[in-house]
């Protein structure tokens, strides 16, 4: 990774046409992908205030740049205290279990969708919308015991 | 009310806590598993966009390796292959009408394509664009005549088209198309047809790549001819005869109009050369196809002749001539044979043009020309009229902005230049401009900002890596000059496909592309990990497998990450680097070939294709067998590949498999297409997620 990542931005997605950019706000939104992206890919499970206040230690005065020199000592620390473990199958299960009130074995997307939206760290509409896609069945039901065997991620090597 | 009620509280209070949780940790997991498919779509990018660019990058170093085949084999007095014929085949001036014989084709009763009456009404472009929806081909008599009609409006129009928005709402920019019919089609559905209402600027790169070059090239000068004053069309990189026969344009006319074919190609490169460079929107707003340079000065492009500059892979012929060192008969010999072919143009700004000089300057400074592996310290040339043109015309197709300031070559793509802020600012304040336009680099969005806003990058094909790599999209202007954008993609399946197949299909593709490069360079590889490996353990560290690789492919990729997908770990951890290749072989049974031939001719397939292609002048794609001796000789030479005649001869003879002289050389490359062993495990879908590898 060089420092070019960092650097370079790219627009978010919309399906609508953009107003006319401007900077500020929406460079800061970004940051906070990139970064989350990178944390998640070394094995972390932040929740989105701790990539917050991850990144509000490491930017540079808000102009929503990250250099490495601040980025590596701190990401190191964070996986050198394991800040953000891993969430294992078990634990994963048990969420699912707790969301489904009736005891079903499975969710229907209206109720996993009113928890992701409205519970928590929301989802988007985006996010929403791909994770449906992704769980449901053919019956459009979320039979989170299969799901869940199948995404979890097993630690690094 | 009483102890019941507040356990029930109590309780219900407890389960909203622990859904709260729940959610939070699902919320968690999911977000993590998405940034990891996103880690991947990214390093997929990576690998689809640095082989691109190399590729691109491997055509100048061919275009190079012609320049000096001209120099030092001009002697050859016919005893050469037809390359060297053609490449010297003079540059005939498009003001000089061909024949127009399309009149004479005919059309069988049995067409039920369009049948296009000139000057065109809507009735004929609605015409065409049923019948591309229907995959229906254009008779070729009409698509002469449609090229003849367009190649007279373009040589009316200046260099730099400038556009006013005070008479029309809105303008609308689209960027690289390349063939992509389906774009297109989606553009005209949402945005509108090319009307006097709704204006069009496309920004280049019509053909290449994509299958159906030919349909959007017909509708975009269908409606050029239609609308001459609401449709506008840049040149792009693309618009350029020697790239089209890199790049599938050439293969798929000749594949679609076998007889007439030929002199379509012949007018396409007139049309491209006579396209103009650039637009500009009320004075303020520059649209070129790639980018600028510290040297683009628009007064000055305004006033060449940008039809001479037919490809970007053909430097100015007199500077070649001044890099011929030491022979200086031969130069003589050049100048009058120059000067012969260049046929007198009848426009008054040629005067100027005259002899190249062909001053002998003690030149201070060297060129470094690549080609093809190695590079050549050759006395730079005095910029001369035409390469200062060249020049121009190269770096506004070919240039590509950066975030660091000033101007450097741009040596990843191998032409143009890379552009900073700086040189933006510059060149924006000189000419009074506030935005520049441009195409040029595929983007996931279909679009991108850069240079702080004053740079858009809008490109309109999506999916274009790969189904569902990325976005297209298009730009909207109006009279107040700020850009609105409309993103769309082209879906081939009616099943919304979730991200990960997504990624994973891109993935898969760009791994199979990386993987072939890594078989194409099989040796010089070995031969570097051998130098890390000097007790022959067959393994490295993990650092020095990655530097191996970063030397011989120079593609800047991650190359750690990909490891895992590239090769196996021995025990210890550290790389086991045979096991980068294994999972590639050879295709078909090749005929009797010494390793290292096969490596070679693998690695330069696209090349010697191309080779091929241009002395097969009628695109038969015959060669005689003593023209593929020679030119196959020719080029391992160039190459510094020591290869006997012998196994030359014997090659040649056994793929002459109808003993009749000639070599079908499509046939023959196809013997060196590899495959990969592992592709039956790696292709189903199954399911929609995806578990994690390693």
């Amino acid at each position: 990774m060089c420092t070019r990542r960092s650097e370079r931005l790219s627009t978010r997605s919309t399906t609508r046409p953009t107003a006319p950019w401007t900077s500020g706000e929406l460079v800061r939104r970004q940051a906070a992908q990139e970064i989350g992206t990178i944390i998640y890919s070394l094995g972390c499970f932040p929740s989105q205030k701790d990539l917050h206040d991850f990144i509000a230690k490491v930017e540079e005065d808000h102009t929503g740049y990250i250099h490495l020199d601040k980025f590596l000592p701190a990401m190191t620390k964070v996986l050198q205290e394991h800040k953000f473990p891993p969430i294992s199958e078990d634990l994963l299960l048990q969420a699912f279990e707790a969301l489904d009130k009736e005891k079903k074995d499975y969710l229907d997307p209206e109720e996993l969708t009113k928890y992701m939206t409205q519970e928590g760290e929301p989802f988007t509409q985006e996010e929403m919308e791909e994770m449906l896609t992704a769980l449901a069945d053919h019956r459009n039901q979320i039979h989170y015991k299969d799901v869940v065997s199948q995404m979890t991620i097993k630690p690094d090597k | 009310m009483g102890c019941g009620t507040s356990i029930a509280t109590e309780t219900q209070g407890k389960s909203m806590e622990t859904a709260m949780k729940a959610a939070v940790l699902i919320q968690r997991w999911y977000r993590r598993y998405i940034a990891r498919l996103e880690m991947r779509r990214r390093y997929t990018w990576n690998i689809f966009q640095s082989i691109e660019y190399a590729g691109e990058q491997d055509q100048l170093q061919l275009s190079s390796f012609f320049s000096f085949m001209l120099d030092n084999f001009t002697q050859l007095n016919g005893n050469g292959p037809d390359l060297i014929s053609q490449l010297l085949d003079p540059l005939v001036d498009p003001w000089l009408d061909r024949e127009t014989c399309y009149n004479q084709i005919h059309v069988p009763e049995s067409y039920t394509g369009p049948r296009l009456s000139f000057p065109l009404s809507v009735s004929d472009t609605s015409a065409l664009l049923s019948a591309f929806k229907e995959q229906q081909t254009l008779h070729a008599r009409y698509a002469l005549q449609l090229l003849y009609e367009t190649k007279k409006l373009l040589k009316q129009m200046p260099n730099i088209i400038h556009l006013s928005t005070s008479y029309i709402k809105d303008i609308t920019i689209c960027g690289d198309l390349h063939g992509r019919l389906d774009d297109l089609l989606l553009i005209f559905y949402k945005n509108g047809l090319p009307s006097a209402d709704t204006p069009y600027v496309f920004n280049g790169d019509f053909v290449d790549r994509g299958k159906k070059s030919m349909e959007v090239v017909i509708l975009l000068f269908a409606y050029l001819l239609l609308y001459p004053d609401s449709m506008h069309l840049n040149r792009g990189n693309h618009e350029d005869h020697i790239m089209n026969l890199r790049y599938g344009f050439t293969k798929e006319v000749m594949q679609k109009y076998k007889t007439h074919g030929h002199e379509m190609l012949k007018l396409f490169q007139d049309i491209f050369s006579l396209l103009p460079v650039a637009t500009v929107i009320d004075g303020k707003i520059l649209i070129v196809h790639g980018g600028i340079s510290d040297q683009t000065d628009l007064d000055f492009l305004s006033s060449i002749e940008r039809h001479k500059v037919k490809s970007a892979l053909r430097f100015p012929r007199h500077s070649v001539g001044q890099l011929d060192i030491g022979q200086s008969c031969r130069q003589a010999k050049r100048t009058r044979s120059t000067d012969a072919s260049r046929p007198s143009s009848s426009r008054s700004q040629s005067k100027n043009q005259g002899t190249p000089s062909l001053r002998s300057d003690s030149t201070p400074h060297t060129l470094q020309v690549p080609f093809l592996d190695s590079l050549s310290s050759v006395p730079a040339p005095s910029p001369a009229q035409h390469e200062r043109e060249w020049k121009q015309i190269v770096d506004i197709l070919w240039s590509d902005p950066k975030t660091q300031e000033g101007c450097s070559p741009n040596t990843f793509r191998g032409g143009g230049c890379y552009f900073g802020p700086d040189v933006t600012q510059r060149l924006l304040l000189r000419h009074g401009l506030q935005l520049l336009i441009r195409s040029h680099e595929c983007k996931q969005e279909g679009y991108e900002l850069c240079h702080g806003g004053q740079v858009i990058t809008i490109f309109s094909a999506s999916n274009y890596y790969e189904e569902g790599s990325n976005r297209g999209a298009y730009v909207k202007l109006g009279r107040e000059l700020v850009p609105r954008f409309y993103q769309y993609q082209v879906s081939r399946s009616t099943r919304k496909l979730t991200l990960t197949q997504r990624v994973r299909a891109a993935e898969g593709s760009a791994l199979r592309a990386l993987k072939e490069k890594l078989f194409a360079h099989r040796c010089e590889l070995m031969a570097g990990f051998l130098q890390c490996d000097r007790n022959n353990t067959g393994s490295v560290s993990v650092s020095e497998w990655a530097q191996v690789l970063e030397s011989v492919l120079r593609l800047d990729l991650p190359w750690r990450t990909l490891r895992p997908h590239l090769t196996r770990l021995a025990p210890d951890g550290s790389v086991d680097y045979p096991s980068c290749f294994e999972d590639m072989g050879p295709g078909n049974p090749l005929p009797q070939v010494a390793p290292n031939l096969a490596e070679t001719l693998f690695r330069y397939r696209t090349d010697i294709e191309i080779i091929f292609n241009i002395i097969d002048k009628d695109h038969s794609g015959l060669i005689s067998a003593e023209e593929f001796r020679h030119t196959w000789r020719l080029f391992s030479a160039h190459l510094g590949v020591d290869i006997n005649d012998r196994a030359i001869d014997d090659l040649a003879r056994s793929i002459d498999f109808n003993k009749d002289g000639s070599i079908d050389f499509t046939e023959f490359l196809e013997a060196f297409r590899v495959v990969h062993k592992l592709d039956s495990k790696d292709q189903h879908l199954s399911g929609k997620m995806d578990g994690e590898k390693c």
